[in-house]
């Protein structure tokens, strides 16, 4: 057996569960598992208790209407893709999730398992940030609500305590006209992205841009928003040179490193390219169809 | 020692028990603790899709699973496919007729997928198939004739090829 020993408890409600990672000051959530699992096997990860969510009943229940989408932290990938009218309402979710790893691990992961394990280069953290999102944490003293920018501390480290659970997901999804899209490059299909970018582009009625949102991984510590980019673009006609030059203020939000998959100036190319994609199908949707203007 | 657990499921359609300790993965446990053996293992952290089974009708990767997360659940494994006379499943024919394996390492988790698949896509394009099979590695076919596997098996499964 590759993983070390370690003790398991699968409780069946909420404060049960609260209790036991309470009760340990060396325990890991078991959520979808798709992460955490390979860490175990790896021997990255060693707890001394593992307490699994997969027998708390309603942690999955999803509710998605008007102007939001709220999801239990279980609520596994697949069934957010497929949920009907998503992809209609807001493309830049259902383009991320299809994204994310194979249907095979979908079928398991989970939103809030994505959130809490806070992968610099997973999509989940850049939807949340970009739709002005919140998560729930339930702990010993009680629940509160933590928005999107307060979540992401660093790598893989969320403002989370180690005795609470992310228990629920809320994502303001734009007006309905608003377009939106997500791209981002990988090396092979279901790789962590290299980079990526998630866009958000409301339009007023004369054509120029009401709102702006865009949210990037795979280039710092964290996903982030580019928030300077997001500036340029807003009050302004969205022409391709005004999204060319949004694509390349986004500059000022990276800190990518350098590893064995891409240089740290390759990621901020990709970067810029990603943003710039993502930002003319979200223009072009906007507009309800053509691409070019 | 960590206390080993009852685990009660069921596997093509058979009621089994066994025992595991938490830390072993429903991979190991199918091979080792149940002895079937037609689930392999390849990478054993969630890439090659060689231990592609389906769980409650879903495919998963039985080594990014507990064996005892496992527990009161419904598993498919390859050796679920054959038909009760032993024939041998369409997903399983078409492979063999359309020569989509060579060493056949990775077959078994490409036919659960497979199976998925066409439940839920009777008439997939080489498009929908090539997403579906990505998150199984097949080192020796090149893909060409598990793609052509997959078409000629969703046609058989539809009856309208032969």
């Amino acid at each position: 057996m590759k993983p070390a020993p370690f003790e398991y408890v699968a409780p069946t409600r909420l404060d049960e569960a609260v209790a036991a990672l309470a009760g340990s000051d060396d325990a890991k959530v078991l959520a979808g598992g798709q992460s955490l699992v390979p860490l175990l096997a790896m021997r990255l990860a060693t707890p001394a208790l593992l307490v699994d969510l997969n027998r708390i009943p309603g942690l999955d229940e999803v509710r998605f209407e008007d102007g939001t989408l709220e999801m239990g932290a279980m609520t596994r990938e697949r069934n957010v893709e497929e949920l009907p009218g998503l992809a209609a309402r807001c493309p830049m979710i259902a383009e991320a999730v299809a994204l994310i790893g194979h249907v095979a691990i979908r079928n398991r992961g989970t939103v809030g398992g994505s959130l809490a394990h806070a992968d610099p280069a997973a999509e989940w953290p850049a939807l949340l940030l970009a739709l002005d999102g919140e998560v729930e944490a339930t702990g010993p003293a009680g629940t509160r609500t933590i928005a999107a920018r307060d979540l992401f501390v660093t790598y893989f480290t969320t403002s989370l305590a180690p005795t609470e659970i992310l228990t629920r997901v809320r994502l303001r999804l734009p007006p309905p006209g608003a377009g939106s899209a997500f791209a981002e490059f990988s090396r092979r299909h279901g790789d962590f992205a290299l980079a990526g970018a998630g866009a958000v582009l409301a339009l007023d009625a004369d054509g120029t841009v009401a709102d702006a949102r865009l949210a990037l991984i795979g280039v710092r510590e964290t996903a982030v928003r580019a928030e300077l980019a997001e500036e340029l673009l807003r009050g302004e006609r969205p022409t391709d040179e005004a999204i060319r030059a949004a694509a390349e203020a986004v500059d000022e939000a990276l800190n990518p490193v350098s590893d064995v998959h891409a240089s740290a100036e390759f990621r901020r190319h990709l970067a810029k390219v990603m943003a710039r994609r993502a930002l003319l199908a979200a223009r072009a949707r906007a507009r309800g169809g053509g691409e070019d203007g | 020692m960590v206390e080993r657990r009852r685990i009660a499921l069921r596997v093509n359609g058979r009621e089994l028990v066994g025992e595991a300790e938490p830390r072993m993965t429903l991979a190991d446990f199918l091979r080792d603790e149940l002895g079937l053996t037609g689930t392999h293992l390849g990478c054993e952290h969630g890439v090659c899709g060689a231990c592609t089974i389906l769980l409650d009708g879903r495919s998963v990767r039985s080594c990014l699973l507990l064996a005892v997360q496992a527990e009161g659940h419904e598993l498919t494994t390859v050796e679920g496919l054959e038909r009760e006379d032993g024939s041998l499943h369409p997903v399983q024919e078409a492979f063999s007729e359309a020569h989509g394996l060579q060493c056949g390492f990775c077959t078994p988790g490409f036919l659960l997928s497979v199976v998925e698949l066409l439940g839920r896509h009777p008439d997939p394009d080489e498009a929908v198939i090539r997403t579906w099979l990505s998150g199984n590695l097949c080192r020796c076919t090149g893909y060409q004739n598990i793609v052509e596997a997959v078409k000629l098996a969703a046609a058989r499964l539809r009856g309208t090829g032969a």
